[in-house]
């Protein structure tokens, strides 16, 4: 894990008395609120529909134990008892106070933790691969190139008042955990023929309003140029976006009217005038991050085979389980998509509980992931039982990683300023009615949006859900083939959209439809989708 | 308008700034509208004394790139930065490339100086002369 020296250590401690001085200047009246309301953006502060929704940073989903009891204390002191984890990597709290903002960013930054750039548009919390350095898949751990761009992105002079957000994902690995084609820049570790490390760049991915695919416009960049490269994207970006319709200022509609060649051939021209400026760090920097995050001793003598008599626990570590790099260790996911619960959110307690088992079993981390579980990667196969023994008591041990209770869902209207309809309770809904068939459905992603902004992902749904106001009415549109995996595609909706209950019979439709066309009981519902095509699931729900 | 804030401690040049459509080589003063091309001005850098660049709200950002494309190309003269400005910005202006600011509301020099010496560290290089930690590290 990246741990601050003194360096990181000053500027967010400079963050929090700088924030301070703000909210005071804002308490006392000194600053109006339109003045304050973009320094509170910078600092993840929203106002939201009861009150103020705080952003904090997980950078790359990676937190340790102390972190994470952190996090706890936060929930209980600052919060009603709960936190959010997001589809960015990120957790959010809904029920904070203005004037007790300055001392929470104080505890966060005790544990060299922020809420820098998790609002605005600037550049976002960079996000990654949850099974960074521990998937047997990988080629190397994305994390380091990911902290490298936390710094380089970290008030940046020039890219803090872009035309929009700006989000970064990177992996390390050919299957993509991290949705690296639906991000504003995409990069994946790459090897060249002499096998040295690069990164393939995409652009122009998103979701959103208009979401598009991104576009590789180079195969391979040499890790010693890459944050010049990156201020070349985001300069042509900065300058040329559009900056008249907030709906069209994504990067992805830059580089769909410019084409992604000649998006190239801009960046590649502006490249070669900010490469000679000195803007890389030398190859010591990366390899300084890189240290930190080596992994963790591994005992080469932990045994493979574990007891799964118990069917309750050999059904979990079936569906809630990775391989790992190591033989006889593996990828543990907490499901936080308990059916009936609002998806992601997790108790103070049960943090502590994560924490607790992190330090004992996990080498002492913890990771979100983008579809708001836990992971703890680094786990011996023999604590296999013991620890889901404890989260058996927590109520964490819910055995439903990428099946169809294990819901994304956005805030939706029960919190969100920006949101047409509930979201949650479409979830909450379509979870306790899939629950007791998911394990005949196999994979099987349901995302749920309320508005069009998509936090909820609905596009990179197996099937989407997308809440709107139709008439003043909650109205929720049925999309389905989406995919945010390395083999993204896009949702298409389906037809006219449904009320509240309309919506969840309308999906147990779909699924009763795959049920009957299905090639063998293996294949997904998306493999399904994808050979026969939209018109027998529009039969099975309007015919 | 309030008063122009300064940090250059040359006398300021106070010729009239003309629109970049309007500038005829050898003029001194110039006014870039914020999706103004400053690249245009490269070959003029020589003869300028000061340019303008507009940021006619909050969200407008070009004029960080504009600016620091300035100082990349050489231009040594003033750099105002003209419009809805607030002091919470002076640190992205002032390394972007910026060495005046002319905000629509007064910028308190105590609360600007105070906000200058905010963070002290970077970790990007930049136009101005601070060497971002990377750098530090390196010397360490």
């Amino acid at each position: 894990m990246y741990r601050y020296d003194e360096y990181d250590q000053a500027v967010v401690d400079a963050r929090v008395a700088e924030f301070r001085d703000q909210v005071e200047r804002r308490l006392k009246n000194e600053i109006s609120e339109e003045a304050f309301k973009p320094l509170r953006l910078m600092n993840g502060l929203y106002l939201q529909l009861h009150a103020y929704m705080l952003r904090v940073a997980i950078p790359y989903g990676t937190v340790d134990s102390r972190q994470m009891r952190m996090l706890a204390h936060i929930a209980r002191r600052y919060d009603r008892g709960y936190g959010h984890f997001t589809t960015r990597q990120n957790i959010q709290y809904n029920w904070m106070k203005l004037e007790e903002m300055p001392d929470l960013l104080a505890d966060l930054a005790s544990v060299e933790m922020h809420a820098f750039q998790t609002s605005g548009n600037c550049i976002r919390n960079i996000s990654s691969d949850q099974f960074a350095a521990a998937a047997a898949d990988e080629i190397a751990d994305p994390r380091p190139y990911a902290e490298l761009l936390r710094q380089w992105s970290t008030l940046h002079p020039e890219f803090s008042f872009l035309p929009r957000k700006f989000k970064i994902a990177v992996t390390g690995s050919t299957i993509d955990r991290a949705a690296i084609k639906l991000h504003d820049i995409g990069l994946e570790l790459v090897q060249n023929e002499a096998g040295e490390i690069g990164l393939k760049v995409l652009v122009g991915g998103g979701m959103g309003r208009t979401p598009m695919l991104g576009h590789v416009i180079r195969e391979y960049l040499p890790v010693a140029d890459y944050l010049s490269y990156m201020e070349a994207i985001l300069r042509v970006y900065n300058r040329h976006g559009r900056r008249d319709n907030i709906y069209k200022a994504r990067i992805k509609i830059l580089v769909n009217d410019l084409g992604p060649a000649e998006f190239a051939r801009q960046v590649e021209e502006e490249w070669a005038l900010v490469k000679p400026l000195g803007l890389d760090p030398p190859p010591s920097e990366l390899a300084r991050i890189a240290a930190h995050f080596a992994p963790p001793v591994l005992d080469a003598n932990a045994p493979v085979e574990i007891d799964l008599s118990n069917p309750d626990f050999a059904n979990w570590v079936a569906v809630n389980t990775h391989p790992h790099k190591a033989p006889g260790y593996t990828i543990v996911t907490i499901s936080l998509k308990a059916p009936g619960e609002i998806p992601g959110d997790a108790s103070a307690d049960q943090m502590d509980i994560i924490a607790d088992l992190a330090q004992r079993y996990a080498g002492d981390e913890i990771r979100v992931t983008h579809a708001q579980n836990l992971v703890l990667p680094h786990v011996r196969r023999a604590d296999l039982f013991d620890l889901w023994q404890v989260l058996v008591s927590a109520g964490l041990a819910t055995a439903n990683l990428d099946r169809a209770s294990d819901i994304i869902s956005c805030p939706g209207l029960d919190y969100c300023t920006l949101a047409n309809a509930r979201s949650i309770p479409i979830a909450q809904k379509l979870a306790v009615k899939l629950a007791p068939q998911e394990a005949d459905l196999g994979e099987l992603k349901i995302k749920v949006s309320g508005c069009i902004n998509g936090c909820g992902h609905h596009h990179a749904g197996h099937i989407g859900i997308l809440g709107v106001d139709r008439k003043g009415e909650e109205n929720y549109q049925l999309l389905l083939g989406g995919s945010g995996a390395e083999d993204a595609t896009l949702a298409k909706i389906l037809g006219p959209g449904f009320d509240e209950n309309g919506i969840v019979t309308a999906v147990e439709k779909v699924i009763d439809r795959y049920k009957t066309l299905r090639a063998d009981p293996a294949e997904r519902f998306l493999d399904t989708y994808r050979r026969v095509g939209a018109e027998p699931f529009k039969e099975a729900v309007y015919g | 308008m309030a008063e122009v804030y300064r940090l250059r401690a040359d006398p300021e040049h106070t010729a009239p700034a003309v629109p970049l459509a309007e500038y005829q080589p050898g003029g001194t003063a110039v006014w870039l509208e914020a999706g103004d091309d400053a690249r245009l001005l490269v070959p003029h850098l020589g003869a300028l004394r000061r340019i303008d660049i507009a940021f006619p709200k909050f969200r407008e950002g070009r004029g960080y790139s504009s600016a620091r494309i300035l100082r990349e190309a050489g231009f040594t003269g003033e750099i105002r930065a003209v419009g809805v400005l607030y002091v919470d910005q002076l640190m992205f202006l002032t390394r972007a490339g910026f060495d005046a600011v002319l905000p629509e509301t007064p910028i308190d020099p105590a609360v600007a100086e105070q906000t200058l010496k905010r963070f002290p560290f970077v970790y990007m290089k930049a136009t101005d002369a601070v060497q971002p930690v990377w750098e530090l590290r390196e010397r360490a």
